[in-house]
């Protein structure tokens, strides 16, 4: 019975340690993800923020810092597109934000007024070592909604902001048909996305006329994609939704990510010199539908290509309901992808896609105090997560 | 016809057909973990007609003068692995008509020429009890299949007469998944009901036939249901019960228990909660592992650590992948992930492998290396439960199944263009 009750409490994420200004975390090994990794370092961290990475001879630690010890450190995990926050563990009505089917382009709809920063499943990411989350609406309708940027160490939409409004959420697979009447196919689906961007360049433009028209959220969201307030995320599987994909941000000239790209494998060059940034399927996802042709050595294709790339959790309709960024690159490593370019698109590559880097995704003076504690190689399964570190505040891993 | 071309023809037609069956071949040099006794460091397993003749330490095995040896030095075999729950193949189940459905054999169903087995084979997967779905409280019989080559689902079966032998389980489900509207139950004390009741009529049914004893003019009208809960209630056909609140896991102990048939507890995502419970009905448990919790409201509470709690309790403990609910090529990573939340490795690899045997009653055939029992084995690059360890190749009585250096077969393991074509989502989990 005592061993039930303590492993509930293990079970239990406590989310509450004690906040400590001044730490140290000593590891055997710390993948900064800026330069090469150093053996034997430390990380020194004051208040939110690292003040110091280097080889435990060139870093001393002062008396007062409380010292974690630990074999392997990483920055904070970025979930490059995710949509926990908005569809929550349960899988009800209630506790699903991520779609909203009553008209195929809402590009309005913001991800912050529906996040919930304590679902259960941000709190579960966490303790995965998943520091910050690209979130939102999900996929399923031509446009969505927006996505926003968060820590998921919090427990209120205003702490956890890093980026209120990051992307829209666009859509072209064969899936927007069974949420919608219209579109039907995916030809009318492009049309209709084209004809809301050219309304959107026309509202604009009357913007600055003496006659501005009325506000119109749905044409300012679209027009904010236009003139680069916003990115377009476009998730497309299919070889021809992903070359669909990059006609329509040729056509419009938008900063665009490309998202899912299941067969991103078959049109890499043109990947490639589209210049555009992939956020790739989960490697586990199932094979069927629009992912049926995914497979696991995409990653690698991707990296061997030299096109950006970052992992995501995705979105997930029965169970499990989210899936783990670290997982997913860790089957990307048996199949291709280098050990060291997979935390790179767990970290570095991430923040940069998401432009974030300025704060994020790697180790280095004057970021902030993200950080995973591994009690070896952080892609073997049966490594542990002994702690996660976001701002400074320790919390516990699982 | 001329000489020359009847040598070539038995050159090419006659090795394939006789020497793989016929000849012995020696696997030698590889780690061999057995999984029944420790693990040999460097060790020599040779197989004949389909079956292991002997295995040891290299220096203690002859390999025999005819035999066809493949150096596999560096290597790791482990026992072909049994899978306890999958969805593979094709197969259905029960329609709406009914929430019970003993009468209903998947094996009518299976695509012998699906590429799930093909998926399956590339994660090293030679046993597996192919499962209808959880929609029901009773969804039909379940199919216990060797992943042979085979033309017809006869091939693939334990049993030589699909008909009269025993060829699979019985599922069952609780919870959620077999509520809905009339004739299923609305809820779980209905539930419950609707399944005594007909365990009721196989008794007496099971009565009239003992009383019968043979007497052709007393026997009772045949009743395909009625005939499958008489093995049941025999002990000779198990039930394999998907469940997962705590609660209704001891509601299908409560039942086993009322009626004596022989359990197999299915998900148990709350067994953490219930461990000495389901120890002391000694009812076994097949476990799946979910990345996250959640998904549904009976899932929210499922956690990494079930395998350990259960191993800790005495329960025998299995690892199923619920396929396409976990991906097949990826079962170890189950067992991997039970060490991780505690779990001894001998446990864990015993859960993809004798543990699941055992409750498919096959555990003097498959998931052990012992000698006489089935040539079912996987070669591995690596540790079995490291993620950087690939299946090399998959062997079932005696026969390569899946070779990673043949193009045809490494497509399965990878995926890809057109692949997974006929590898449709076909498997419902509850109202549909």
């Amino acid at each position: 019975m005592k061993k039930r009750i303590s492993l509930i409490l293990v079970f239990t994420l406590g989310l509450i340690s004690i906040t400590h200004a001044q730490l140290a975390v000593k590891a055997d090994t710390i993948y900064t993800m800026a330069g090469s990794k150093v053996v034997d370092g430390v990380i020194l961290i004051n208040g939110e923020q690292i003040e110091a990475v280097g080889s435990s001879s060139d870093v001393d630690i002062p008396g007062n810092y409380e010292v974690h010890e630990t074999s392997v450190a990483t920055p904070g995990f970025i979930d490059a597109r995710s949509v926990v926050g908005l569809a929550g563990i349960y899988n009800q009505d209630q506790d699903q934000d991520q779609l909203e089917t009553s008209n195929a382009i809402q590009p309005e709809l913001r991800a912050f007024d529906a996040y919930n920063a304590r679902e259960e499943l941000v709190k579960f990411v966490l303790g995965k070592g998943v520091t910050t989350t690209h979130t939102g609406h999900g996929p399923g309708a031509l446009a969505s909604g927006q996505t926003m940027i968060a820590k998921t160490a919090y427990n209120t939409v205003e702490e956890a902001l890093v980026d209120s409004a990051t992307t829209v959420a666009f859509t072209l697979t064969s899936g927007v048909r069974r949420n919608f009447d219209k579109p039907g196919t995916r030809s009318k689906g492009m049309a209709m996305l084209r004809q809301k961007f050219i309304e959107a360049q026309e509202y604009a433009e009357k913007q600055n006329s003496d006659d501005p028209p009325s506000s119109n959220l749905t044409l300012q969201a679209m027009a904010d994609v236009l003139n680069g307030k916003l990115t377009a995320m476009i998730t497309a599987q299919r070889a021809q939704d992903i070359m669909t994909a990059l006609r329509l941000q040729e056509e419009f000239g938008f900063d665009m990510i490309l998202d899912g790209a299941a067969e991103a494998y078959m049109v890499l060059d043109e990947i490639k010199a589209s210049g555009v940034p992939v956020i790739i399927h989960p490697t586990m996802v199932r094979t069927y539908g629009d992912t049926q042709n995914a497979s696991f050595s995409t990653a690698g294709k991707l990296h061997e290509a030299g096109i950006p790339f970052a992992f995501q959790s995705g979105f997930e309709g029965y169970v499990p309901k989210t899936r783990i960024v670290l997982y997913e690159a860790a089957i990307a490593t048996a199949y291709g992808l280098p050990r060291e370019a997979a935390l790179q698109a767990l970290t570095s590559s991430s923040a940069q896609i998401l432009g974030i880097s300025n704060s994020v995704g790697s180790l280095e003076e004057g970021k902030d105090a993200d950080i995973v504690l591994f009690d070896g190689d952080p892609l073997e399964y049966t490594s542990h997560i002994s702690a996660v570190i976001v701002d400074g505040k320790v919390v516990k891993g699982n | 016809m001329n000489r020359l071309f009847i040598i070539l023809l038995l050159i090419l037609v006659v090795p394939s057909i006789t020497f793989s069956q016929q000849t012995p071949q020696a696997f030698a040099g590889a780690k061999i973990i057995p999984v029944e006794g420790e693990p040999i460091p460097e060790g020599t397993l040779i197989v004949e007609n389909g079956k292991i003749t002997a295995i040891g330490p290299s220096s203690d095995v002859s390999i025999p003068g005819d035999a066809q040896t493949h150096d596999v030095s560096g290597k790791v075999i482990i026992p072909g692995l049994v899978d306890s729950h999958s969805h593979i193949g094709s197969g259905d189940g029960g329609d709406r008509s009914s929430a019970m459905h003993p009468d209903v054999r998947i094996l009518d169903s299976i695509d012998p020429r699906s590429d799930t087995f093909k998926k399956a084979l590339a994660g090293g997967i030679t046993t597996v009890n192919v499962m209808p779905g959880s929609g029901h409280l009773m969804s039909g019989k379940t199919a216990y299949l060797k992943l042979r080559e085979a033309d017809t689902i006869e091939e693939m079966l334990f049993v030589d007469d699909p008909t009269n032998g025993v060829a699979g389980g019985l599922k069952m489900a609780n919870g959620t998944n077999p509520i809905g509207e009339g004739p299923f139950p609305g809820t779980r004390a209905k539930s419950a009901a609707m399944v005594r009741e007909l365990f009721i009529k196989a008794q007496n049914y099971k009565q009239k036939l003992e009383q019968a004893d043979g007497d052709t003019e007393k026997m009772p009208t045949r009743d395909l249901g009625m005939e499958t809960l008489v093995q049941v209630l025999d002990g000779e056909r198990v039930v394999h019960n998907h469940t997962h609140r705590h609660d209704d896991i001891l509601t299908a102990i409560r039942l086993s228990e009322e009626f004596g048939y022989r359990l197999v507890l299915h998900h148990v995502s709350e067994a953490w909660k219930v461990p000495e419970e389901i120890a002391k009905a000694e009812v076994p448990a097949s476990i799946i592992v979910l990345d996250s919790p959640g998904g549904k409201m009976e899932a929210t509470d499922i956690r990494y650590e079930n395998g350990a709690v259960l191993e800790e309790a005495g329960v025998t403990v299995g690892y199923h992948t619920d396929a396409s609910i976990t991906d097949t090529r990826l079962f170890l990573r189950s067992a991997a992930f039970g060490v991780r939340a505690g779990m001894s490795r001998d446990a864990a690899l015993k859960a993809v492998t004798i543990a699941n045997a055992k409750m498919l009653d096959l555990q003097d055939r498959v998931g052990t290396l012992e000698e006489e029992k089935d040539a079912d084995f996987v070669i591995l690059s690596g540790d079995p439960l490291s993620t950087y360890t690939r299946v090399q190749q998959t062997w079932v009585e005696g026969q390569k199944r899946f070779d990673i250096s043949n193009p045809d077969d490494k497509k399965y393991a990878t995926g890809g263009y057109k692949v997974f074509e006929r590898a449709t989502q076909n498997h419902h989990h509850g109202r549909h």
